[in-house]
């Protein structure tokens, strides 16, 4: 029984727009969505406007070559065209992190939201599941996998990948909708008369959509850096182009010690990139589900901070950064004060 | 805000023939929380706290009474923002002519907290610490501001939860092994541990059954004859207020609306807000009558109305009152003591209007008996 | 060893208002209390029994842990009695089996303590009200269900209503959501509103308002209310009739009015002594009780005698060994005392019945 003095209305005359939580989105994550909307963009183009075929090499040439005209982003030791490589290699390398996250984040809220609603042997059977695929050894086992894995593409390596990742956001969600369950909105719902799996669908599952869409960027940016590693290292498809078969063969053609950046560099950047976007994007996504934080007046600024009149604050972003003594004010410094006019 | 020739004394002068000085002298306070809109959440406030006396501070959601309390000792974090006034704290411990706490710096602040003035949270039982047992929290209070030997620390551990009415032994209880009752009063304790002259309490007993509520009420209340601190009782609950409070405060929306005693306040309350308020608890005691309380809801303090914030919900409300200046003036008819920030409803056109009120309400009480 | 009390046998206040809509019958809940292999079980509700009569208000007091959400909660269905009945028109139903549990909600709705809580935050109000008037008032059209929405709204006073169907819950105060959720409960044409302590959680200033809604609406739908509460003097002011629990039972069962004035059980005195009394300026009457270092009010199922003897000022030893059952005062009012005689000599006096005998069933 929650026991706090009743809090104040924070009603404002405008109704919240559904576009208007875009607008009102921290900077961060809008740098990571314009960057990220850039990279889908080449993933889905990329190949058509590719100058060359890049597993065409060329007989003739003697070694990497810088960028010339001809070649944006100079040549591998082969002849093949790095640029070339690169925008398909981006558009594998994104396809592999859609279908992952999107199999993975399936998994997680189907079985979280199940456990956690259903309760019970439901819950301690699921729960077992999760368990045992959360300390099931990932790294090792991805290797043996995928090295041994039987078919091509992008589909079965996805399949891997999220096996093993979609057991840590099963258990989030699954502590989420526990919490959610005992809430008095959703005896309200009973009360109504709800179907359980409306209440499931239509109350729980919109109250989890930030924390949903999070893992559905969290475990994007797992199957992008974990996919480029294990290729690498030489665990990968090698019929495609992907971003870690790139630095595969810079790498076996000692491309780091002749100083051919323009096939290293390229494909690293483009990762680690792809990873920063997800990340900020990442920042903005605490307000998809949550109507309070929309900001209400349209104005382009920060939400403002969450106030309730006379308890403590919680400061998501407030723009009025104050100072104490010189620095950025912490927890356990005091009220700071802001006179107008010296004290009479 | 005060008229110049009362500047010296203010609302809760301690009366001719006594020495001492407030030992908690709030003046003209202003903390606004910033945002998109800037809210004002405490309005110029005066508040002044006599050695050893109980002052009540009532209001609703939003009233700012919280926030005026923690404030004034500089608990309240960004973006909250003191904008004004000044808190001086006289206790006897301290240079005499008192400390501006609003000029201190975190060092001195950490001396006076706690030593001085000592606050018992909203819901404080759930403050403590699931996995330390009492002993160990109330000693880190002790250890935190007194350096004792083991054997006097262990005596005031002890001494401590005597005053509060705890069994000793229970000092190697964990806070799940108590109940709510107790945990209060353990906070209590904590917040008397170090001599403080002044306690804040903030609707200590809101989440406490009624009986343990009265039990704690009259704890608090022996205590502090034995104790000499001075108590600011905040709470929404008015009807505690008249029975424990030797003064109260009614804050609305950031402002004082009415300063005075008890009996003042319960006599003879002269703004509409608190009469509304006096008006909207029913009573077992007494007649069994129909009550009127307040229209409206709380209002929104980001868009408050120019002029006095209860004109919305006031049955008095005149053109005048959109531009009234908010300052709390002696009532007429009370002494000068007694404060209200209406000018305009006194007394008497108060009591004139609750008759007619009351006789049409006697006409229509055998209707509360209805269909 | 209780006796049970049927409703029908100490005649209420409220039965005069109307026919008897919802009644309770010795229901019980316990709960176990996991601990290894030996479990101790916890009685939160025990026989308990009461009727909720068509345009009347009954009154749960207690404090917490007396279980009366408990048995609120039992009555809505949510909870399954681990013995009892729980009769609608004086047949017995089964509220919170799968079957008869949507029937039954159009029939028994329930109000929560918390405004904040109750509404699901994602939701406009317009969602919120669409669904029971869906489910329940079968309106399929689309301009039918507009216009109930309109009219549930103009009922619990939020008006013009098309404003607040289109906002969010946290652009609401608190008494404009406890409306909401009242509308949320008139949606189902309920015969039945049990109301969970409503106003306890809205300012002061708004208390009065809903309340008064509450009593406005059980006038115009003819509503069977059950007010839930920890506040005897809201009981008293809007309940015809009242109950009091503790540690899970009914220690006493009268008209509002009388039974706060002329309070016969050891424990509704205390509850009142407690109240606040605003008459009684700057004296605090310290409450002389035995300090019972037990929560307050809960009781294991193992408890023998009197659940209130440990902190009864008239306590003796009968009381200890052995539980008192409800005992009529006189027509409308009992009380679980087996002191009666000393706790309220003059209500005892009064009548000149055999007040020492339990009523039978």
């Amino acid at each position: 029984m929650a026991v706090a003095v009743p809090v104040a209305p924070q009603s404002a005359a405008i109704v919240p727009r559904r576009g208007q939580f875009l607008r009102s989105m921290p900077a961060k994550a809008k740098v990571g969505g314009a960057i990220l909307g850039l990279f889908l963009l080449v993933a889905i183009i990329g190949p058509a406007i590719a100058p060359y075929d890049p597993s065409a090499t060329n007989p003739n040439a003697l070694g990497a070559v810088g960028p010339t005209a001809a070649h944006l982003l100079g040549t591998t030791s082969t002849g093949q065209d790095v640029l070339s490589q690169l925008l398909v290699g981006l558009r594998s390398s994104i396809v592999l992190g859609v279908l992952t996250a999107s199999i993975a984040t399936f998994l997680a809220v189907a079985t979280g939201v199940t456990a956690g609603f259903l309760g019970g042997i439901a819950d301690e059977g699921l729960s077992l599941l999760m368990n045992v695929f959360v300390v099931l050894p990932a790294l090792p086992l991805l290797i043996v996998l995928l090295g041994y894995l039987p078919g091509s593409g992008d589909l079965p390596t996805a399949i891997v990948l999220s096996a093993l990742g979609w057991s840590w956001g099963a258990r989030v969600i699954r502590a989420q909708t526990l919490t959610l369950r005992s809430r008095d909105f959703i005896a309200a719902a009973r009360e109504t008369g709800e179907r359980t799996w409306r209440i499931v669908t239509f109350e729980i599952l919109p109250n989890e959509v930030s924390l949903i869409a999070a893992n559905f960027v969290g475990t994007f940016l797992y199957a992008i850096l974990t996919s480029v590693a294990l290729a690498f290292i030489g665990v990968a498809n090698f019929s495609t182009w992907n971003l870690g078969t790139m630095l595969f063969w810079a790498q076996s053609a000692n491309a780091f010690s002749t100083g051919a950046w323009w096939w290293y560099v390229p494909p690293g950047v483009a990762a680690a990139l792809l990873g920063t976007s997800l990340v900020l994007l990442n920042f903005g996504l605490d307000e998809l589900g949550n109507p309070r934080l929309r900001n209400t007046t349209g104005r382009r600024k920060r939400p403002h901070a969450r106030w309730r009149p006379g308890t403590g604050l919680s400061t998501a972003a407030h723009p009025h950064q104050p100072r104490w003594s010189g620095r950025a004010w912490r927890p356990t410094d005091p009220t700071p004060v802001e006179r107008a006019e010296p004290l009479a | 805000m005060i008229p110049a020739d009362t500047a010296r004394n203010g609302p809760t002068a301690v009366p001719a023939g006594e020495e001492r000085p407030p030992v908690l002298e709030i003046r003209d306070l202003s903390i606004v929380y910033r945002g998109d809109v800037d809210v004002k959440a405490v309005d110029h406030v005066d508040l002044v706290l006599a050695p050893g006396e109980t002052v009540g501070l009532a209001g609703e959601s939003g009233s700012g009474k919280s926030t005026l309390a923690l404030g004034a000792c500089r608990l309240l974090r960004p973006p909250a923002v003191i904008t004004g006034g000044s808190v001086v704290y006289r206790g006897s411990r301290v240079a005499p002519g008192g400390v501006e706490i609003l000029d201190q710096g975190s060092r001195e602040l950490r001396k006076l907290r706690w030593r001085e003035i000592s606050i018992v949270f909203q819901s404080a039982m759930n403050a403590l610490n699931p996995v330390l047992r009492i002993r160990d929290q109330l000693g880190d209070v002790l250890d935190a501001h007194l350096n004792l030997a083991r054997e006097e620390k262990r005596e005031r551990l002890g001494t401590l939860l005597d005053l509060v009415g705890i069994p000793r032994e229970r000092l190697r209880s964990y806070p799940h092994e108590l109940s709510g009752g107790m945990r209060q009063r353990v906070m209590i304790a904590m917040a008397l541990a170090v001599d403080p002259e002044v306690v804040i309490m903030d609707e200590p007993t809101t989440a406490l059954d009624v009986v343990v509520q009265r039990e704690i009420l009259a704890q608090i209340v022996e205590l502090q004859k034995r104790l000499h601190f001075a108590v600011l009782f905040i709470t929404h609950d008015l009807s505690l207020l008249l029975e424990i409070a030797d003064r109260i405060a009614i804050m609305y929306a950031g402002r004082l609306l009415e300063v005075g005693s008890a009996e003042q306040i319960h006599n003879r309350p002269a703004h509409p807000y608190t009469r509304g308020l006096l008006e909207s608890f029913p009573s077992v005691h007494g007649a069994r009558k129909k009550l009127a309380g307040i229209p409206g809801s709380p209002p929104d303090l980001r868009s408050l109305p120019p002029g006095c914030p209860f004109v919305p919900r006031c049955r008095y409300a005149t053109e005048p009152c959109r531009s009234v200046d908010m300052r709390v003036l002696p009532v007429a008819g009370s002494d000068e003591r007694h404060l209200s920030a209406c000018p305009f409803v006194t007394a008497e056109t108060a009591e004139r209007a609750a008759a007619a009120l009351a006789s049409s309400a006697t006409a229509a009480a055998p209707q509360r008996e209805r269909s | 060893m209780t006796a049970t009390l049927r409703a029908a046998d100490v005649l209420p206040a409220a039965s005069a208002r109307g026919p008897l809509v919802l009644e309770a019958h010795a229901l019980a809940k316990d709960f176990r209390l996991s601990r290894g292999l030996h479990g101790e079980v916890l009685s939160a509700a025990r026989d308990v029994s009461f009727g909720l009569y068509r345009s009347a208000v009954v009154a749960l007091v207690g404090e917490s842990g007396s279980g009366k959400s408990t048995v609120a909660r039992m009555l809505a269905g949510q909870e399954r009695p681990t013995s009892g009945q729980i009769l609608l028109d004086g047949a017995e139903v089964r509220p919170w089996a799968r079957g008869t549990f949507r029937s039954y909600k159009g029939d028994v709705q329930m109000v929560f303590q918390d405004p904040f809580a109750s509404l699901n935050s994602v939701h406009t109000v317009r969602y919120t009200l669409r669904r029971p008037v869906r489910l329940h008032q079968r309106a399929k059209r689309k301009d039918a269900v507009a216009a109930e929405l309109q009219r549930l709204l103009e009922r619990v006073r939020l008006t013009p209503p098309d404003q607040f169907l289109a906002k969010y819950p946290h652009e609401l105060s608190g008494g404009q959501r406890q409306r909401v959720a009242i509308a949320r409960a008139l949606a189902a044409r309920p015969r039945v509103l049990l109301a969970d302590e409503p106003v306890s959680m809205l300012d002061v200033s708004i208390r009065l308002e809903v309340l008064d809604l509450i009593d406005e609406l059980r006038s115009q739908f003819e509503l069977a209310v059950l007010y839930v509460t920890h506040d005897i003097a809201s009981a008293r002011y809007f309940a015809d009739d009242t109950l009091v629990m503790y540690a899970g039972e009914i220690v006493e069962r009268g008209p509002s009015e009388d039974l706060t004035q002329r309070p016969a059980h050891p424990y509704t005195q205390l509850l009142l002594a407690a109240a606040p009394d605003p008459d009684r300026l700057g004296s605090p009457i310290k409450v002389e009780v035995a300090r019972d270092t037990r929560r307050a009010g809960s009781a294991l199922a193992t408890t023998v005698g009197c659940r209130f003897a440990p902190r009864c000022p008239f306590a003796d030893e009968r009381c200890g060994a052995e539980s008192p059952p409800l005992l009529a005062i006189n027509s409308q009012r009992a009380a679980a005392c087996w002191r009666l005689d000393v706790a309220a000599p003059a209500l005892v006096s009064e009548t000149g019945e055999e007040r020492s005998l339990p009523m039978n069933s």
